[in-house]
């Protein structure tokens, strides 16, 4: 039973407020800074930073000087960025969860599809220009690693080639923020990452060679390998089309499901 | 001001929050009491849109949280100072809820004075903090956009006496300019020095709401009946304030003779009729804390 005390007093009409919605612009940019200015953030771009030094390095001290061109110095570079960078995106999403963060994100800014897809359009903008970054450092590598080898210097990625690892590079930032919107568990969608990445390919590779029914099926499901065309360099109509339904499968159906989710979910 | 009204949560099995409604007025500081996991937490959650609820509605400044352009210019809102990044610095963190909220920079600077963290301080990580020092920044968050409203779940928590004080100072200082405070607490003598009005809460239910004048220093009577409706009633006939506590006792500031006169008249045969000394309050809410306790070593 409640009070008796006192009657509640009518409720005032709702008050006419002056202050401005948030803009997407704003959100993205406050996105933006939290994915960098945290210390995991901070290393972990260190550490791509750090990784593409040492991979321009072994590129000029291990490759042949016949194959010192600038396609070897852009995979060295882009390699490890397209490894951590999801990560970055992951974080983004996950440790609202993990660090409770979402506790203040959510009330600041309480529509969390707006948030999320602020992170989302974020990760794609990160996944482009970290990539572009890559292709320059790639490119001064190039031309110190040939002047140091006294070989000429040659441009052997085409535009096409180019766009092609761009895409490749933000499905996987996307991939990494979609496994932090399912999970919302830093620890679980960092393993959930791997599995994404080292264990689901390995285990169609080993059902693709062991089982003759699966071999036709296996570009239609594994992500990954319908994503290894895009590094080939010139996809067919048929690779577009595996890419197309592996994505759905794996990366836009999971994504649609863990939006419905977070906007039902407790935040606690 | 804040509009709680029938405000139910359902867990599967069990009901977290049961039938809430009270209202936070501005100018005051509202006090939201109750032992550990009696609800307030959840209530509060679900104000700000964080939980939603099973049934009824809470409105802030007369609309759903949900609905307000930009929450943090017009409610400020703490409630848990630990859930914050813990590799991010304190002036990271205003600097976030600056940003969002659209605020000039400089009110980093004004929200770390107001709250007295130092400028080291403010350059460490929040891994570093005590929570005392979480609690400065977390009450700087929620003041940052300059709200009318403040919703604070035990606010108090790990602040050291001066910071208490402090805190009071601030509260009530923010409630004289008009705005509404409401914070929730599980101690009641900290409640009882900073909040205006009370708001009891037990098992998810209210239990006695009203000014802390009424509820804690008022000499009154407590009054057992079996017909506890109709003896209220008949006591707000003769205009007496009243309050139903959970077990079926009535309280009332009047004198014991008036109140046994009232039921004579109205022919309600009553079980007790004692003078309350002043620590009606008190008793309930000890009570309420034994319970939920048995119920914790039980489980």
């Amino acid at each position: 039973m409640s009070t008796l005390t006192q009657a509640a007093p009518a409720t005032p009409a709702a008050r006419e407020t002056t202050y401005a919605p948030i803009p997407l612009s704003r959100i993205m940019r406050v996105e933006l800074i939290k994915m960098f200015d945290t210390r995991s953030g901070f290393w972990l771009m260190a550490s791509i930073g750090i990784a593409a030094v040492l991979a321009t390095a072994a590129t000029i001290i291990f490759a042949p000087e016949s194959e010192l061109d600038y396609e070897a110095f852009a995979t060295a570079i882009g390699f490890p960025i397209a490894i951590i960078l999801p990560i970055v995106g992951l974080l983004s999403v996950s440790s609202e969860w993990s660090q409770r963060t979402g506790l203040t994100t959510f009330t600041l800014l309480p529509n969390r599809s707006r948030v999320i897809n602020a992170k989302l359009l974020v990760a794609v903008g990160v996944g482009v220009v970290s990539m572009f970054l890559a292709m320059a450092i790639g490119a001064v590598g190039n031309i110190v690693g040939t002047a140091i080898a006294g070989v000429d210097t040659t441009w052997n990625v085409s535009a096409k080639e180019l766009s092609l690892i761009v895409l490749a590079n933000v499905l996987g930032m996307l991939i990494g923020s979609m496994l932090g919107v399912v999970i919302r568990n830093s620890a679980g969608a960092i393993v959930g990452y791997f599995v994404y990445n080292a264990l689901l390919p390995t285990l169609f590779m080993t059902l693709g060679n062991l089982q003759d029914w699966f071999h036709d099926l296996w570009p239609w499901v594994d992500f990954a390998y319908a994503q290894g065309a895009l590094f080939e360099g010139d996809p067919s109509g048929q690779d577009w089309a595996h890419l197309a339904v592996t994505t759905t499968i794996w990366l836009v159906l999971p994504l649609v499901v863990g939006l419905f989710v977070i906007r039902k979910s407790e935040v606690k | 001001m804040i509009t709680v009204d029938s405000l139910t949560k359902r867990y599967r099995g069990f009901t977290a929050v049961d039938d809430v409604s009270f209202v936070a007025r501005p100018g005051r500081v509202t006090g939201f009491l109750g032992p550990n996991g009696a609800g307030k937490s959840t209530t509060m959650r679900i104000m700000v849109g964080l939980t939603d609820a099973s049934s009824g509605s809470a409105t802030v400044l007369g609309r759903p949280f949900g609905q307000l352009p930009n929450p943090g210019r017009e409610v400020g809102v703490l409630l848990d100072a630990s859930a914050q990044h813990a590799g991010r610095t304190g002036r990271e963190i205003l600097a976030i809820a600056q940003r969002t909220m659209g605020l000039p920079g400089s009110r980093v600077d004004e929200m770390l004075e107001l709250v007295s963290l130092t400028e080291r301080e403010s350059e460490r990580r929040v891994r570093n903090y005590s929570l005392g020092m979480r609690q400065r920044l977390g009450i700087a968050t929620a003041l940052i956009g300059d709200p009318e409203v403040l919703i604070l779940d035990e606010p108090a928590n790990g602040l050291d006496p001066a910071g208490i004080r402090w805190m009071r100072d601030l509260l009530r200082g923010y409630a004289n300019k008009g705005g509404t405070v409401l914070l929730s607490s599980h101690l009641l003598h900290e409640i009882e020095v900073i909040a205006d009005d009370l708001v009891m809460i037990g098992n998810g239910r209210i239990v006695a709401e009203g000014t802390k004048a009424e509820l804690l220093h008022a000499a009154g009577t407590v009054v057992r009946t079996g017909a506890a409706a109709e003896l209220a009633q008949a006591l707000r006939n003769a205009g007496l304030v009243v309050t139903i506590a959970e077990d079926g006792a009535l309280r009332t500031e009047a004198p014991a003779d008036q109140v046994g006169e009232i039921a004579l008249n109205s022919r309600i045969a009553l079980t007790e009729l004692r003078s309350s000394d002043n620590a009606g309050l008190e008793e309930m809410f000890l009570e309420l804390t034994a319970e939920t306790q048995r119920e914790g070593a039980a489980a």
